[in-house]
């Protein structure tokens, strides 16, 4: 295995898996609790790195992420009143703010499909300039993310014991029972998507600083990535796990996610084969649950198949 | 003093269609504080469409709705829900099947949240010990189940739930549109004598729909009979008091023109006596 996976693949792959864990956070928001199939996911991703990218290049790496997130809320404010308030089925709300999201990164871009982020220091560079030294340079990143991510999985974990929190799982879960317990649902579910989408966002400025560039095309796919990553956290959790292992296993699917990726690429898969793969883990994600139920069945029946031969047996000298 | 004034109410559904229905004609009804009282009627009668037009599911076409003397006629349904608790016929919808019995009492218990900092307030000590204390009431062993999920209850449980939740901060007025129609005798008997003690010891301003005509009349203290969208018999006081169900029913093939002939009604009646 140590052969298969060096340390720095690993390292990427947790790396890059915590970063994308966060967008698969916001699904698990918008998409699990809320009952919500959030489309702008793609574009918010982008908006969350282009804005980013540019408040970093004028040299406030810092305020580049309280910016990115604040784009995001805007992006899940639009999506929301477009539901809640306009009438527009959930879906078409997302893909209609994604294509115009498109535009609106290229003008916060600066009409370029392409901005490096070169010459500026970005939190990874702040953070491995903390300390002196090769190992935190070289862990100080991985571990800054950790503890970024555990303390966003706690955060979310409160924000959904507390009453607004309950509103909101109760508005997935059930919105006859919402309307008779004088919550406004037009509220939790704006809520939920500005929270779910400041995510996306900061996920999106993060990646922007770890990769010095941000590119037009990034967020193509991505949700089918975190819903990837969610699904696989979701079979890991089991259906009736406490709400902070559920939680927590969204951020262990997204690393899984990472590593089966890196695997292939270390197994030599052709790029152009990834989507593939991409499917084939979501599929065999979504398929665990059931296979392992009929596995079971199948194991009872052989075995009350056995007990009936055992007794016929016994019956009939 | 009138706790419900609805004041001559219509809606008619799908106007200037082949569909077109006139669900309700122009109804008028107060209840007074702590009056409880029993609605029945055939299939289409607009008992429902009266309890969806009082709790704010659409707006009516015409007349008001005050509620204590506020004009709630035009009040958003999930404002209107402070003030009334609703529960239906079918008893998964008045709760969230996948968050605990605790969580689900605590977001019915949200009505009482008053400032921003309560609504980021997590379940405390002394909720959980008063959310404990009013299942122990329901004597349904619920109280030892607050962690699970509720989507695992009984129809009965989650109905006795659904009422508790309702009725936890006292609503100005309680719509019960056949909560227990679903439910198995037995388990029926023991919501409703639920329902009676609850109403009573709040002092709730209840509406009931029923299709059991002897429970129309041993429950609570008025009787209201609808027919196409018009109330055609509404009785109270003295004058129900040994009022019999084929009383009733002359008194309903009296006002309404025509006998009343509906099967469930008829069955549902004869089953219960």
């Amino acid at each position: 295995m140590t052969g298969l996976l060096t340390a720095g693949i690993v390292q990427t792959a947790l790396e890059v898996g915590l970063i994308y864990s966060l967008v698969a956070m916001a699904l698990f928001l918008s998409f699990t609790i809320l009952n919500v199939c959030d489309l702008s996911t793609d574009g918010c991703y982008t908006l969350g790195c282009a804005v980013g990218a540019v408040v970093t290049m004028s040299g406030h790496p810092i305020l580049a992420i309280p910016a990115a997130m604040a784009a995001g809320i805007c992006s899940g404010y639009i999506t929301a009143f477009l539901q809640t308030k306009m009438g527009v089925e959930s879906i078409l709300a997302g893909i209609v703010v994604n294509t115009g999201l498109y535009t609106i990164n290229l003008a916060v871009m600066g009409f370029k499909s392409n901005v490096p982020i070169f010459g500026q220091a970005t939190v990874f560079s702040l953070i491995e300039d903390l300390f002196p030294g090769a190992w935190w340079h070289e862990w100080g990143p991985l571990l800054f993310l950790t503890l970024l991510l555990a303390v966003i999985c706690l955060l979310m974990w409160w924000f959904l014991g507390t009453r607004l929190g309950l509103s909101i799982r109760a508005t997935g879960d059930s919105p006859d029972m919402v309307q008779a317990s004088s919550i406004n649902p037009t509220a939790t579910v704006t809520v939920g998507l500005c929270v779910a989408n400041a995510m996306t966002g900061l996920a999106g400025c993060l990646i922007g600083q770890y990769n010095k560039t941000c590119d037009i095309n990034l967020g193509t796919g991505m949700v089918t990535v975190a819903l990837a990553s969610l699904i696989i956290g979701q079979t890991l959790a089991g259906r009736k796990g406490r709400m902070l292992w559920r939680i927590f296993c969204v951020v262990l699917g997204s690393c899984l996610y990472r590593f089966v990726i890196a695997l292939s690429l270390r197994l030599n898969v052709p790029t152009e084969a990834f989507k593939l793969v991409s499917a084939l883990i979501v599929a065999i994600a979504i398929a665990i649950p059931q296979m392992r139920e009929n596995l079971a069945f199948r194991q009872k029946k052989a075995q009350a198949r056995k007990l009936k031969a055992l007794h016929n047996t016994e019956v009939t000298p | 003093m009138n706790m419900l004034a609805v004041e001559d109410i219509s809606k008619t559904f799908n106007p200037g269609t082949v569909n077109e229905k006139i669900a309700l004609n122009k109804v008028s009804l107060t209840l007074e504080k702590g009056e409880f009282a029993t609605i029945v009627g055939s299939n289409g009668a607009g008992k429902t469409t009266l309890f969806n037009a009082i709790a704010g599911t659409f707006y009516v076409d015409s007349g008001s709705i005050l509620l204590d003397g506020e004009d709630i006629t035009f009040e958003k349904p999930y404002r209107r829900s402070r003030k009334i608790g609703h529960l239906f016929q079918d008893p998964l919808l008045g709760t969230a099947p996948h968050m605990t019995i605790e969580e689900n009492l605590a977001v019915a218990y949200l009505r009482t949240a008053k400032t921003p900092r309560e609504t980021f307030s997590r379940i405390r000590k002394e909720d959980r010990k008063y959310f404990r204390e009013k299942l122990v009431e329901l004597n349904m062993g619920l109280e030892d189940r607050m962690d699970s999920p509720v989507g695992l209850l009984s129809g009965g449980q989650r109905q006795a739930l659904t009422l508790l939740m309702a009725t936890m901060v006292t609503p100005k007025l309680l719509l019960l549109d056949e909560h227990t129609a679903a439910l198995d005798p037995a388990t029926a008997v023991k919501v409703l004598e639920l329902t009676t003690r609850v109403v009573r010891e709040q002092n709730i301003t209840c509406l009931m729909v029923t299709h059991n005509m002897n429970q129309a009349l041993e429950m609570g203290n008025r009787t209201i009979m609808m027919d196409e969208g018009r109330i055609v018999f509404d009785v109270r006081g003295k004058d129900r008091e040994g009022l019999t169900v084929s009383d009733l029913m002359e008194k309903f093939a009296e006002n309404a023109g025509n006998s009343l002939t509906d099967d469930r009604i008829l069955l549902s009646t004869e089953e219960g006596k």
